[in-house]
């Protein structure tokens, strides 16, 4: 099953090859990863999507949780939370492909941000299903390229975690 | 007044409390052996950085303190690698200083370079490299800090060269605060209850004990929870000593090389009790025929240990100090169930004691060759209660732990996780630097001898007069017994060809050297070479295909042993 979670870190040194290297030497499978600071500039907040049984996905959260560098780690898998990623499209936008291209990016209020006479850069940006759907219905009309971000999430509702608690 | 970050390094091992150190030299450490000569800490020139991490693990298992090692950058931080990945298995509190180029090199492929914190980030609890000098003591503090609490680990700390010159005010912080490292020491109450109503109702309990009693120290509390209920115990390796073997509940070791009655219980009792143990697949054996009727407590300080490998009925994490005397506090709360409870496992006990009678620990013996078991159950009987034994790797390092009855905690020092050839010399080494006074014995093959035979030097400079026991078979003895048993006796390179004239060896290093193949001479031989003052070497030439027995095949279950060779 697929888990989204969150993980602060101290903002230190080697701290997201430390991460990385869990994954890759315990066997657990990364599907995307993205890190940056939080508002307090001494640690950073990664999302991890990753996926396993509940015993993998049990270990994975321990295993993050030992490592010295991690003040917090939260499972978002049965939460209720907002999860969005990015992806940057490049797509042939010849003659009769132009008009549609261009319908498509409407429909998913995605932005064109690159235009050359042969072609669009597209930006999304919506949950990772959305994502999807977009590249599908895109796909026939010819990418170039895709670049995503991996998704970042929030929980829902008033209360935020940072640093201290 | 400014001090040198080598000063400062040093001062902050004397605020640790720091007393011996185990170190090669080096361009990158030369500013730190520099200033060494100052300080009132005892330095130990191992002859390999391998043997020095060895050693300052052996200091630590035989004294429960943080080992401390230090290496020069490149070669010599990468010869640490092995000393530090034996730590790191077993768990044991070490902290390892590398020197490293200036930082303005860093990355530049300069001369010694190499990313030690890179290349030893799995294999360590947590690593630093230092790159202001104002961070140092900061740094040391939380070195030694995590390196020896929750579950201990070595911790490495990589000091460029330009930090070590680099000058300061020395200010040593007086408390730790790292905001994602707090090990939670209490075990929950609630799981203490629910563990006691488990084991009132158990019928055929087993206490199954890891090295995680030796670390903490509660060989005492485990003594005193284990005759309250007069449950039976198993240890594994690394818990060897830290429960009685002559104890009328002890079981013995369990596992691939374990006794038949100590895996014949554990896989037909209804209740395991883990105590500092981690379910090693040298241990449970085939894991989907393990311990089958079963329900399981896990008690660990680490919560990755629990549910890594078997299912856990019953999880506590916690500090198995706090958590034993709140089971045993517990269990004294209702003295009445826990007498009636001790006296129903009478039938279990009886169950065992057949078991036990029908497949006794035991070999043939011989008056024509000598039996290397016969040399560990001499060696008991010459030995002091408080001698501590390390070993090497192999045939012979098992039939220590089969045959040796250990009775105190931190005499038995062995390369568990990792399995290290090598480990048992300059381990032996270490312990001796702690107890100047005990009779240190490292048990060894003649193959994982020459792992880090130099260390006879080190011996012999340092007056640590360290007795060596080789059960020389001439075999890399362990993996012959493989090939043997499961590739149709065909010995692709285990035969060492060579035999080396171990008297000689050590003559040459200005030790002494003793030899027989006699098995009526063993206990003269043992007498005699304790008994001559420094470093001896006792070897015996012991029956060349002698098998460990018994013996579960890798892959099969507990219950599926083979009794005979
Ligand atoms: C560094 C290292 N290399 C290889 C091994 C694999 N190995 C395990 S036991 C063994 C043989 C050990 O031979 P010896 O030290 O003579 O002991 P014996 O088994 O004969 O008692 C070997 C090669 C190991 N454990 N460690």
């Amino acid at each position: 099953m697929r888990h989204t979670i969150s993980v602060l870190v101290e903002n230190e040194f080697g701290v997201l090859s430390r991460i990385s290297g869990l994954f890759s030497g315990r066997g657990f499978n990364i599907e995307s990863l993205s890190v940056a600071p939080t508002l307090d500039p001494t640690t950073s907040r990664m999302t991890i999507v990753t996926s396993g049984d509940d015993q993998v996905i049990e270990q994975i959260t321990k295993q993050l949780h030992k490592l010295i560098d991690t003040i917090k780690v939260i499972d978002f898998t049965g939460e209720d939370y907002v999860e969005r990623e990015m992806a940057l499209i490049k797509v042939s936008a010849e003659d009769s492909s132009r008009a549609e291209a261009l319908r498509i990016a409407d429909i998913f209020r995605a932005k064109i941000v690159d235009v050359t006479p042969r072609s669009y850069t597209i930006e999304a940006t919506g949950s990772p299903q959305k994502i999807d759907a977009l590249i599908e219905i895109l796909r026939p009309i010819g990418i170039k390229e895709l670049v995503r971000s991996g998704p970042v999430v929030v929980g829902r509702g008033a209360k935020g975690w940072r640093s201290a608690e | 007044m400014k001090k040198t970050g080598s000063q400062i390094l040093l001062e902050c091992l004397v605020q640790e409390g720091v007393e011996t150190i185990f170190g090669y030299p080096g361009g990158t450490v030369i500013n730190i052996y520099n200033d060494l000569i100052d300080y009132p800490i005892h330095h130990i020139l191992t002859r390999h950085e391998q043997a020095a991490v060895h050693a300052a693990d052996g200091y630590a298992r035989a004294t429960g303190r943080v080992g401390v090692a230090l290496a020069t950058s490149g070669p010599g931080a990468t010869n640490t690698i092995t000393g530090i990945a034996n730590a790191y298995m077993d768990s044991i509190p070490m902290v390892v200083i590398t020197g490293q180029v200036p930082t303005a090199l860093i990355g530049n492929d300069a001369f010694q370079e190499v990313d030690i914190i890179g290349i030893t980030r799995p294999v360590t609890k947590h690593s630093y490299l230092v790159r202001d000098i104002h961070d140092l003591p900061r740094i040391i503090k939380q070195a030694f800090y995590i390196a020896r609490t929750g579950r201990p680990g070595p911790v490495l700390v990589d000091l460029p060269k330009d930090v070590q010159i680099a000058t300061a005010k020395f200010e040593y912080p007086d408390k730790v605060e790292i905001r994602g490292y707090k090990p939670n020491s209490q075990g929950n109450p609630r799981q203490i209850e629910k563990a006691v109503k488990m084991i009132l109702a158990a019928k055929r309990p087993v206490i199954y004990v890891g090295g995680g009693v030796t670390l903490s120290d509660t060989s005492q509390e485990l003594l005193g929870f284990a005759e309250l209920i007069k449950a039976p115990v198993t240890t594994t390796l690394m818990a060897m000593a830290s429960f009685p073997k002559k104890h009328p509940l002890s079981l013995g070791m369990l596992g691939m090389h374990g006794t038949y009655y100590a895996n014949m219980a554990v896989m037909e009792s209804d209740l395991l009790i883990a105590i500092g143990a981690r379910f090693d697949d040298r241990v449970t054996g085939k894991l989907s025929t393990f311990a089958p009727h079963a329900k399981i407590i896990h008690v660990d300080i680490d919560p990755t240990s629990i549910k890594k490998n078997v299912r856990v009925d019953l999880p506590i994490v916690g500090d198995l100090r706090d958590v034993l005397q709140k089971l045993i506090a517990e269990l004294k709360l209702t003295p009445h169930e826990v007498k009636t409870l001790a006296d129903d496992l009478a039938p279990w006990r009886e169950q065992i004691a057949n078991w036990r009678q029908t497949q006794p620990m035991s070999y043939t013996s011989s008056t024509t060759e000598i039996k290397p078991q016969f040399v560990i159950e001499t060696l008991r009987k010459v030995t002091d209660d408080d001698a501590i034994i390390t070993t090497e790797v192999g045939q012979h390092q098992m039939w220590t732990a089969q045959f040796f009855d250990f009775s105190q905690p931190r005499t038995f020092l062995t390369s568990g996780g990792l399995g290290t050839m090598g480990f048992g010399l300059p381990s032996a080494l270490g312990a001796q630097a702690a107890w100047p006074q005990r009779q240190v014995i490292d048990v060894s093959g003649d193959g994982s001898f020459q792992m880090n035979s130099q260390e006879l030097a080190t011996l012999v400079q340092y007056r640590l007069p360290v007795k060596i026991v080789i059960l020389n078979n001439n075999f890399l003895g362990m993996v012959r017994q493989w090939q043997q048993l499961f590739f149709d006796q065909r010995y692709s390179q285990t035969c060492m060809e060579l035999p080396i004239d171990f008297v000689k060896l050590a003559e040459a290093y200005g030790a002494t050297g003793l030899s027989t193949s006699d098995p009526a001479e063993v206990e003269a031989v043992l007498r005699k070479g304790l008994e001559t003052p420094g470093p001896v070497i006792m070897e015996f030439k012991v029956s060349r295909e002698e098998n460990v027995i018994p013996m579960v095949p890798a892959g099969k279950g507990l219950n599926e042993m083979v009794l005979a060779s």
